[in-house]
């Protein structure tokens, strides 16, 4: 299992098979930061095709066919890749595999995480779902086109889907893999004297996280193998009896329900909602603790609120399904359960901006991002509850509000926090420091042009236009009043774009020509800054770690310096 | 640096990690097959009055009332296994490892003739929702099964031997573990059985 750190590796066992929990993280981020790029991309020539509808699209215009104009079946491709890829490619892999991985063992003061090997094969295993889901680009059948939720009948029927159902179950297989070693390395590994309530708030999120992961994914996985029987066995478990499909009555042998698989999905789909967003927070919680200069406000309400929010988050899933006609006493239910989970949000959101009160803020590039990302998930959030009300919703849904609404709590809201956390660890990973300066021209551009791509879709959304059309809704006479935001909108995104610049120079700049710094240059508490910079491989630390402390003891009264570290007597 | 608990527990939780991890591992197997019982629950109540019943009729109940013996009667001798590994006779857990094996083998074996059989009769899991159903979950199962043999199979085979003289105590942790997974696999059948061949 574990080797020791005189040991002797070529370079493919240390950086491609390797099993060090910091390599599979850093192999994770680099991936999935690609990836996140990638379903940017696709975005960035669907805006292209709304603002200036069936016109050549501008360099990557020879890849979509002969004319250079983005085609419907390609607009409806890009959509479904967009999401999934974002997902399930991007921000999940960045924010547990990738941060999880690096930072759960070095937090609790652990040497690697419990199955090193295991955490191979579920990077591995990732990559592959990656590599299936891409190339079906290539296939003669083209990416899957029926949107990242796969509504069936529709899913059924439309070319490219089984493509993504066989890497869907690559991609579940890793986060299983990735999430249980996440539980047993912090209920195990936890250095003597570091008792639950002295784990850093990031722990948390990562814990209940990664229990949203393994209690949440399997049903996705079922659904999928019942998806994949109905495309490859000619099963109807989704088709149900005298379906028509293209004028014709569909020739199986029915009985089953499209329903079946929205429950399923968004069994799956709302839990994955708070595996967004909980790391993130876990994140924002350890730069606000760390720039303010004192501890977290409420931190143990803040982790009631947390486990609270794993456990509702089961029980919420219908709320996507108010339109479904499944009758007024599940609504009713689902309603309440919707209104009740708000409630954890919040105080997990009071509780970070009542930390900022009478701390001595430093503005630095971390804390930025992160107190960006207070009223960005606000607006998210508050945004949310009309569509949790199935009366309001019945406007709403399948709108561009919706998607301004959950975009606002992924978007400038998870992605902002995973800036902070790659800003606010870079020296822990590599040992220097990213540029201020940079940083700057990266957060400020970011903030400005995000909202200008989301929050004109709260307008058009609330005129009515609906999401997933090919024009942008051209043809409604209730859009015309709102169509002209879609040109800012694009090119907001297109700005956007270029505003990730700096961040990518930083980065190489910092790698190649960057300044040492030493190993704890934020002056922070917690347990990873302890270690060198990066930190050893196999082991981590140079001995043996023992905790006497809570997670931010930031400027007790008293002490000489205005931080103690967790792992000073 | 040697990660720690691997063999010995920890004091707190009294849990090594693999025990743990076992756990974690099978609450998201119920969830798998949770979400596929909830899918017959689902498409059963929505079905038309007898029909689940009428095609259910169709299964043969004495091969699979047989197949449930079988796989009971592996569930213990994996336990016997383990138990000879903790009375330090290797001779035993050998025998008992491969009586499991065989036991395994029949349940599949058999299952191959039930399949077959439906074939031959044109029953295809495109026939009708229950026999949908019905493949999908026994051929699931049944994939279960077969990761359950590669492992023992791995422990059965001379690689076992030479664990065993290395590191006696983790294998046995090892056998313990493959074991925990295949009660949950016959536990799973306990359930299949009833739904698919009796209700």
């Amino acid at each position: 299992m574990s080797q020791d750190s005189h040991h002797e590796e070529n370079f493919i066992q240390k950086y491609i098979f390797s099993v060090d929990h910091k390599i599979i993280g850093l192999q994770y981020g680099i991936t999935s930061l690609l990836f996140l790029l990638f379903g940017f991309m696709l975005m960035m020539v669907m805006r292209w095709q709304l603002a200036y509808p069936e016109t050549v699209v501008p360099i990557v215009g020879s890849l979509l066919g002969e004319t250079g104009i983005l085609l419907p079946e390609i607009y409806n491709s890009l959509g479904a890749m967009h999401g999934t890829i974002m997902i399930f490619l991007g921000i999940v892999p960045l924010a547990v595999g990738a941060f999880g991985n690096y930072f759960v063992p070095l937090q609790i003061g652990a040497p690697d995480m419990a199955f090193p090997k295991l955490n191979a094969a579920s990077y591995w295993s990732y990559f592959v779902g990656g590599v299936i889901m891409i190339s079906s680009f290539f296939m003669p059948e083209g990416a899957a086109r029926s949107g990242w939720t796969s509504y069936p009948p529709l899913s059924i029927f439309e070319s490219g889907q089984t493509i993504w159902l066989i890497s869907m179950i690559f991609l579940i297989t890793s986060s299983l893999l990735g999430s249980m070693n996440i539980i047993v390395t912090i209920v195990q590994l936890r250095a003597p004297g570091l008792s639950w309530f002295r784990l850093p708030f990031f722990v948390w999120a990562q814990f209940v996280t990664s229990f949203l992961l393994v209690l949440a994914f399997p049903p996705l996985e079922a659904a999928a193998v019942l998806q994949l029987m109905d495309r490859v066995a000619s099963t109807s478990f989704f088709l149900p009896s005298g379906l028509v499909y293209a004028g014709n009555t569909v020739d199986v042998s029915g009985g089953g329900s499209p329903l079946l698989w929205q429950h399923l999905f968004w069994f799956l789909a709302h839990p994955e909602v708070y595996v967004l967003i909980l790391p993130a927070m876990g994140i924002v919680g350890e730069v606000i603790a760390n720039n303010t200069r004192k501890p977290l406000w409420g931190y143990r309400s803040m982790i009631y609120a947390t486990v609270f929010l794993g456990f509702m988050s089961f029980i919420v899933w219908a709320h996507h399904m108010f339109l479904t006609g499944m009758g007024q006493a599940m609504s009713a239910f689902f309603q309440t359960t919707t209104m009740i989970i708000s409630i954890p949000s919040v105080v997990i959101l009071t509780s970070f901006f009542l930390s900022l009160w009478g701390g001595s803020i430093r503005f630095n590039t971390p804390m930025l991002f992160a107190l960006a990302f207070l009223p960005m998930f606000g607006i998210g959030g508050l945004t949310g509850l009309p569509l949790g009300i199935g009366a309001a919703d019945i406007h709403l849904h399948d709108t561009y509000y919706v998607i301004g609404h959950f975009h606002y709590v992924v978007a400038p809201g998870t992605i902002f926090a995973l800036f902070a956390g790659i800003y606010y660890w870079f020296p822990k990973m590599t040992g220097k420091k990213l540029s201020e300066g940079l940083g700057k021209l990266h957060f400020w551009p970011s903030l400005i042009f995000m909202n200008g791509i989301f929050m004109p879709m709260f307008i058009q959304g609330l005129a009515g236009v609906s999401r997933r059309m090919y024009d942008g809704g051209q043809l409604y006479a209730h859009a015309q009043d709102v169509l002209q935001w879609n040109e800012f909108m694009s090119i907001s995104a297109f700005c956007l774009g270029l505003a990730q610049i700096p961040f990518i120079l930083n980065v190489f700049i910092t790698i190649f020509s960057g300044d040492k710094v030493d190993r704890n240059p934020w002056g922070s508490t917690t347990i990873e800054w302890s270690a060198p910079s990066p930190p050893l491989p196999h082991a981590n630390f140079e001995g043996p770690v023992k905790v006497y402390r809570d997670p931010y003891e930031y400027s007790v009264p008293g002490a000489e310096k205005d931080f103690t570290p967790q792992t000073e007597k | 640096m040697q990660i720690p608990y691997t063999t010995e527990e920890r004091p707190d939780t009294g849990l090594t990690n693999s025990k743990l991890g076992i756990w974690v591992f099978l609450a998201s197997e119920i969830m798998l097959f949770g979400g596929l019982f909830s899918a017959y629950v689902f498409l059963r109540l929505a079905a038309p009055e007898g029909d689940f019943a009428y095609w259910g009729s169709k299964l043969n109940v004495p091969l699979a009332t047989l197949n449930t013996l079988v796989l009971i009667s592996s569930s213990m001798t994996v336990i016997m296994s383990w138990a000879s590994l903790k009375m330090k006779d290797f001779k035993k857990y050998k025998l008992y490892m491969g009586l499991t094996l065989l036991f395994s083998l029949i349940f599949l074996c058999i299952k191959y003739v039930e399949y077959t059989s439906k074939f031959d009769h044109g029953y295809f899991p495109s026939s009708s929702t229950f026999l949908a159903i019905y493949f999908t979950l026994t051929g699931l199962h049944g994939l279960h099964i077969l990761g359950g043999i590669i492992v023992m199979t791995y422990f059965w085979l001379p690689i076992g031997n030479k664990m065993w003289h290395t590191e006696p105590e983790h294998f046995t942790d090892r056998i313990e573990i493959a074991g925990l997974y295949w009660h949950f696999v016959d536990l799973v059948w306990i359930f299949l059985f009833p739904i698919l061949y009796l209700l």
